[in-house]
């Protein structure tokens, strides 16, 4: 899946999770910008999951603390689903 | 130190404001209907008090609380407003529930055993807890003194009020909100229900001999009390005071309850109030037309009160049996009752059962100066716990 489309997956989902317009997220923000606390980003991790199909393990959340960091995170993992 | 109730809210089948539900108690409004939030299709009873259209707080709200949870905010910000207090730093939030965030816990059961998922909302813990309410009352207003949830089935929110009233009265705090709510017509606890074969396949008739049991209902009800000094310092509307407090275990069965720790747990309250049974005008009683609680009630009434029995009624009648909240919610009814002369009478009644001896109120609320009211809570379980009031005229 093309980057751009990842990218696009992951705002419109985190936007949905934590109520907030989709314009408020951008490519490169961070969830400290966005205000995402660490209630909002289990509700983002498991929105995520549902989304795209897939299993984050706990070491990998815990590294996720921005829209890229999920955006190749979710890469990886689409990968290596094939 | 004496303690006012300043503050009144209520989520019920009957009314969502305390205005609705006031009217509906006077009038002897019955909120028993079919129910709509789950399929009761196949039970052998439809008919719930059921909060019609509820909603309360916004999405995150939503996604953070259980219904029984939004209910109880609904009921604490209306009680807040209507005391008018502008902060409770040191506040207490005592709150009961006697079952929690059903229906969280019904969807995520039907999700894993029904639809087999594997991944669940990661919320489910703090929606599900029975103190979730108390956590939203105090994060939301800001009341950082004691705070605690009490669990005794269906006199969860007698005895969490009656804790709350002991905090002002020893000094502990000088504000608190009090109250309970449980929102559990979930098919889970309604096949449950069905199976103690305790609920009416048609209405809930307290006291009347052809009574067939009790019905459920959901919702909540928050109080707000403060020591009388301070609301009469600050020129507030005080409903009436909260004066006493009495507990007991019958220390007999789980589901039977025994008469005689019922009526120990009112005589507890009363020497708790400082007052002989005589100065009582009106009881708000469990009454949840069970065909053996009911008796069994009037009965340990009758030894406690003898000649100078107080009028009776159970408003569970058109509210039905919120559980965690029916303490508090039948506390707003008896402090309702004691603040405008009038009693709410028991719907639906028909003949009164001889095993139920006592002054009914019954076909249409009766106007009458009363001086102080109790409100009985009995669980299964036989815990028991009673309150008193006393008129704030």
């Amino acid at each position: 899946m093309a980057e751009e489309d990842v990218t696009r997956r992951v705002i419109d989902t985190i936007a949905k999770t934590i109520h907030q317009p989709t314009e408020s997220i951008g490519p490169e923000s961070t969830f400290e910008a966005i205000g995402v606390d660490s209630l909002d980003g289990i509700q983002i991790l498991f929105a995520l999951e549902q989304e795209f199909d897939i299993s984050i393990s706990d070491d990998e959340a815990k590294k996720i603390r921005s829209v890229p960091d999920v955006v190749a995170g979710i890469r990886l993992l689409l990968a290596a689903k094939g | 130190m004496r303690v006012a109730i300043t503050g009144l809210g209520v989520t019920s089948a009957i009314g969502t404001t305390v205005k609705d539900f006031r009217e509906a108690l006077f009038e002897g409004r019955c909120g028993i209907g079919p129910i709509q939030q789950a399929d009761a299709s196949a039970l052998k009873f439809q008919n719930a008090a059921e909060v019609k259209g509820f909603a309360w707080g916004d999405e995150k709200d939503a996604s953070l609380y259980d219904r029984f949870a939004l209910m109880a905010g609904a009921a604490a910000e209306q009680a807040i407003g209507d005391a008018g207090v502008p902060n409770g730093e040191d506040a207490a939030v005592v709150t009961g529930s006697c079952i929690g965030g059903a229906q969280t816990e019904d969807q995520s059961y039907r999700q894993l055993y029904e639809e087999r998922r594997t991944r669940f909302h990661p919320l489910i813990i703090p929606r599900i807890m029975e103190n979730a309410p108390a956590s939203l009352i105090s994060t939301r207003w800001g009341f950082r003194g004691p705070a605690f949830t009490l669990a005794t089935a269906c006199s969860s929110s007698n005895h969490a009020l009656g804790h709350a009233f002991w905090l002002i009265r020893n000094g502990v705090t000088r504000r608190a909100i009090a109250g309970g709510s449980d929102a559990t017509l979930t098919i889970g606890l309604l096949r449950a229900w069905e199976a103690m074969r305790v609920v009416s396949a048609d209405t809930c008739r307290p006291f009347s001999q052809d009574r067939t049991g009790m019905i459920l209902g959901e919702g909540a009800a928050m109080l707000v009390l403060e020591p009388l000094e301070d609301a009469q310092r600050r020129g507030a509307k005080v409903y009436a005071e909260i004066c006493g407090f009495g507990m007991s275990s019958d220390a007999h069965h789980i589901t039977q309850p025994s008469g005689e720790g019922a009526e120990r747990a009112m005589r507890a309250a009363l020497a708790d109030a400082a007052i002989s049974p005589e100065a009582v005008g009106y009881l708000n009683a469990h009454g949840t037309a069970t065909t053996v609680n009911d008796p069994v009630e009037c009965q340990a009434i009758e030894k406690v009160f003898g000649a100078h029995r107080p009028a009776i009624s159970s408003t569970k009648s058109m509210h039905g049996h919120t559980l965690g909240a029916a303490g508090a919610m039948e506390a707003v009814a008896a402090v309702l009752a004691l603040h405008h002369g009038v009693l709410p009478p028991t719907a639906n009644f028909t003949v009164q059962d001889p095993q139920c001896p006592g002054d009914i109120v019954h076909g249409a609320a009766r106007e009458a100066r009363v001086e102080y009211a109790m409100s009985n809570s009995f669980a299964f379980g036989g815990l028991n716990a009673v309150l008193v009031f006393r008129a704030g005229w």
